[in-house]
């Protein structure tokens, strides 16, 4: 049986591989957050204003996209029966997590990203040179946290019928505290609101938030993955 | 959990003197909420609805505290009794009202003192963010499988949500102090609660967990009975299934044709 | 084709699977009803019935994949109410799907399997190779591929996680007679390397030479065993 570490990969690797191929979160996804700032735009409707609140809109367009994505990432497994064949081959619940995880976290970070450049064009935001660094660590940290809690609860949505619709239901209050840390810290980092000094502990709050649920689903994934 | 031996309803000796003596507690609650007790200074009659308003919250976070201890004893003790799962769900089920009325009550209250539906406190939001948890924890449960995968499953969630909640609070409670209306607002803020009132208030967070108790008690019994049901369907579903396996009669069949 | 060691404890070693009186249900329908039967090791087991009848759920409860809800069952020396987890490395399942990644190609599916069990590139090789899926379509995504090809493809990946226990349901299906034919053999080596293999199959004419034993599923329940 190969190594914990080593499957983690493996799978995180597959994760990342089948997306190359199929594009799907690149051309179905992405487009999708790109229409919800649009949309915000549409209801929204003035300049200053949106610009004080982008940081609040960037990370609301993520969380919806979140929930397509988690969607995504397991449909994967049951298009061809493959989450069977997962829990068969004896992958440890732990590593397919990580990976999973791993896999979530690195598409989250391309797609914040993209939202970040999207409220410079869309809203005029402008990055803060010292709020860059704050800029980056929420924008790992968040991404690290979206995508363990959203691999955790998918987890529990996959498969059966009647269980997609519970995934946005347990996953959105859980995320909360991601939202609200998360857009503080923004803030501080674009100069909307606040200085840099204020938005850290928020990122600290993020980065709180993600270790107890990297943690807490590690342990808790077997149980909720299982049929 | 050993059902009554009545057979015919979920009370016992036990149940019936707590549902009494609930009984005799609400009552004094009313007398003191609505007549004994002084309007307060600042607000008037409207002070009243925390008697509900608060008892109620208090339970609301009793019943998430017993949802996941009765969540813990169910998957880490080595007899894994399905009793613990039923007064799990049970206390998830009385929670949510709990939930419901603080949150009515407060949107009351709010209205009445402030002319505000919402205030975006600390205690109120994760409130509400407890209800929406607990709505989850509930949809989870009825997903069907067997008992012990509904207990393992809604157990686990019901212990991340011990994580989740305190999060959430914090997040709020930070968030809150960044805006200072929000010390005006509090909703004990500007309520001076002594003596009487405060007398009130205590029965009223007595009362309230006797109702609860009482509550609980019956729901995990009917919960006991609905599983004992589920079971008897099986057995039908089981004998149903296996006369699959002998063959219809033939000569039925012709008469069918003709 | 070597089967894995597997842990180091003693093992019945002729019984691979024993259920008694086995009740599984799913969502609220009893599949199985009380199914009591064994398998010994080197056999292949031919499960035949109507459609419905509970053989897909058969297949998958001796892969630990569904609970047991009554009675008792032992696979390959792993308790079925407590230790699926333990039993599910050493189980293999080809169900109506095939479990395979549609955008991912030939050589990375098998590849990902095998690597699941440290399995080294010459076995894999190897195993592409024995299928046919070694040249032509061992770089093609799993998604261009016919029925035919998609089925060895999963097989191959069976192979690769050197499974000891084969659960195959229809695993004719949708193949022409080669396709056929290739399965038939790969399952009797797959016997002679110390597999077991059990078959849930409509197709008369391949299952019954095939088998080493026969058994009727229906209405969740085994009717006493007809001889092969």
């Amino acid at each position: 049986m190969t190594g914990w570490w080593d499957t983690t990969w493996l799978i995180a690797k597959r994760d990342l591989l089948v997306e190359w191929r199929s594009r799907i979160a690149l051309n179905q996804v992405f487009p999708f957050a790109g229409i919800v700032m649009v949309m915000f735009g549409f209801a929204i409707d003035d300049t200053r204003l949106m610009k004080q609140i982008a940081p609040g809109l960037i990370v609301l367009a993520t969380m919806f996209s979140l929930l397509i994505l988690v969607q995504r990432s397991f449909a994967v497994e049951s298009e061809d029966g493959a989450l069977d064949a997962l829990r068969t081959a004896g992958v440890s619940s732990s590593a397919l997590f990580w990976g999973k995880s791993i896999a979530m976290a690195i598409q989250l970070a391309a797609l914040e990203a993209l939202l970040i450049l999207l409220a410079i064009l869309l809203y005029g935001s402008t990055i803060r040179p010292s709020g860059v660094l704050l800029l980056i660590a929420t924008w790992l940290v968040a991404s690290w946290g979206l995508a363990t809690v959203g691999t955790l609860y998918g987890g529990l949505a996959a498969g059966a019928r009647g269980r997609e619709t519970l995934l946005p239901l347990l996953l959105l209050p859980v995320v909360a505290p991601v939202l609200i840390g998360a857009t503080r810290a923004v803030e501080a980092a674009l100069g909307a609101r606040g200085s840099v000094a204020d938005g850290w502990p928020w990122m600290g709050l993020v980065a709180v938030f993600a270790a107890v649920f990297c943690a807490g689903g590690t342990l808790a994934v077997g149980t909720l993955i299982d049929e | 959990m050993a059902l009554t031996a009545t057979g015919r309803s979920t009370s016992t000796h036990a149940t019936r003197v707590l549902g009494i003596v609930t009984l005799a507690g609400v009552a004094w609650l009313i007398l003191f909420g609505l007549f004994l007790s002084p309007a307060d200074k600042n607000q008037g009659e409207s002070v009243r609805i925390l008697y509900l308003h608060a008892p109620s919250a208090w339970l609301a976070y009793l019943a998430f505290v017993v949802t996941a201890g009765a969540s813990a004893l169910y998957l880490f003790t080595k007899k894994h009794s399905l009793g613990w799962d039923r007064l799990a769900g049970a206390s998830a089920e009385v929670g949510v009202l709990f939930m419901g009325i603080t949150l009515v009550g407060g949107m009351r209250w709010g209205r009445l003192t402030w002319s505000v539906f919402w205030r975006w406190d600390a205690r109120l939001t994760t409130t509400a963010f407890l209800f929406v948890t607990y709505i989850g924890y509930l949809a989870v449960r009825r997903l069907g499988g067997t008992f012990e995968q509904r207990a393992r499953r809604s157990g686990v969630l019901a212990l991340l949500a011990v994580l989740e909640i305190p999060l959430v609070h914090f997040s709020v409670e930070l968030w809150r102090g960044l805006h200072q209306d929000a010390t005006i607002m509090r909703p004990n803020g500007d309520v001076k609660l002594d003596g009487l009132m405060l007398f009130t208030l205590l029965s009223g967070i007595v009362t309230f967990t006797l109702m609860y108790a009482w509550l609980v008690i019956h729901r995990t019994r009917t919960l006991t009975a609905e599983d004992m049901l589920d079971d008897v369907g099986l057995e039908l579903a089981l004998e149903e299934r296996r006369r699959e396996s002998t063959p219809p009669n033939i000569a039925e069949k012709g008469a069918l044709l003709s | 084709m070597g089967t894995d060691a597997g842990p180091a404890e003693d093992r019945p070693s002729s019984t691979v699977v024993e259920l008694d009186g086995a009740v599984a249900v799913i969502g609220r329908f009893p599949a199985l009803a009380g199914v009591t039967l064994r398998v010994d090791r080197g056999d292949i087991v031919w499960l035949r019935g109507p459609n419905g009848a509970g053989k897909t759920t058969l297949l998958r409860l001796c892969a630990g994949l569904v609970p047991l809800t009554r009675g008792t069952g032992t696979v390959l020396g792993c308790d079925l109410r407590t230790e699926r987890d333990r039993l599910r490395p050493m189980v293999g399942v080809l169900g109506h799907a095939n479990g395979l990644y549609l955008d991912l190609t030939v050589a990375e599916n098998v590849g990902f399997w095998g690597a699941t069990v440290g399995a080294s590139r010459e076995e894999i090789a190897s195993v592409l190779d024995r299928l046919g899926l070694a040249q032509r379509l061992a770089p093609l995504p799993v998604r261009r591929l016919s029925a035919g090809q998609q089925r060895r493809t999963a097989i191959a990946c069976l192979i690769a996680r050197r499974a000891e226990l084969w659960l195959l349901d229809e695993p004719h299906a949708g193949l022409d007679a080669a396709g056929r034919d290739d399965i038939d053999s790969i399952l009797r080596q797959a016997v002679a390397s110390g597999a077991t293999v059990m078959v849930a199959s409509h197709e008369f004419d391949r299952a019954a030479p095939l088998a080493t034993k026969a058994l009727d599923v229906v209405g969740g329940i085994i009717r006493p065993p007809v001889t092969s």
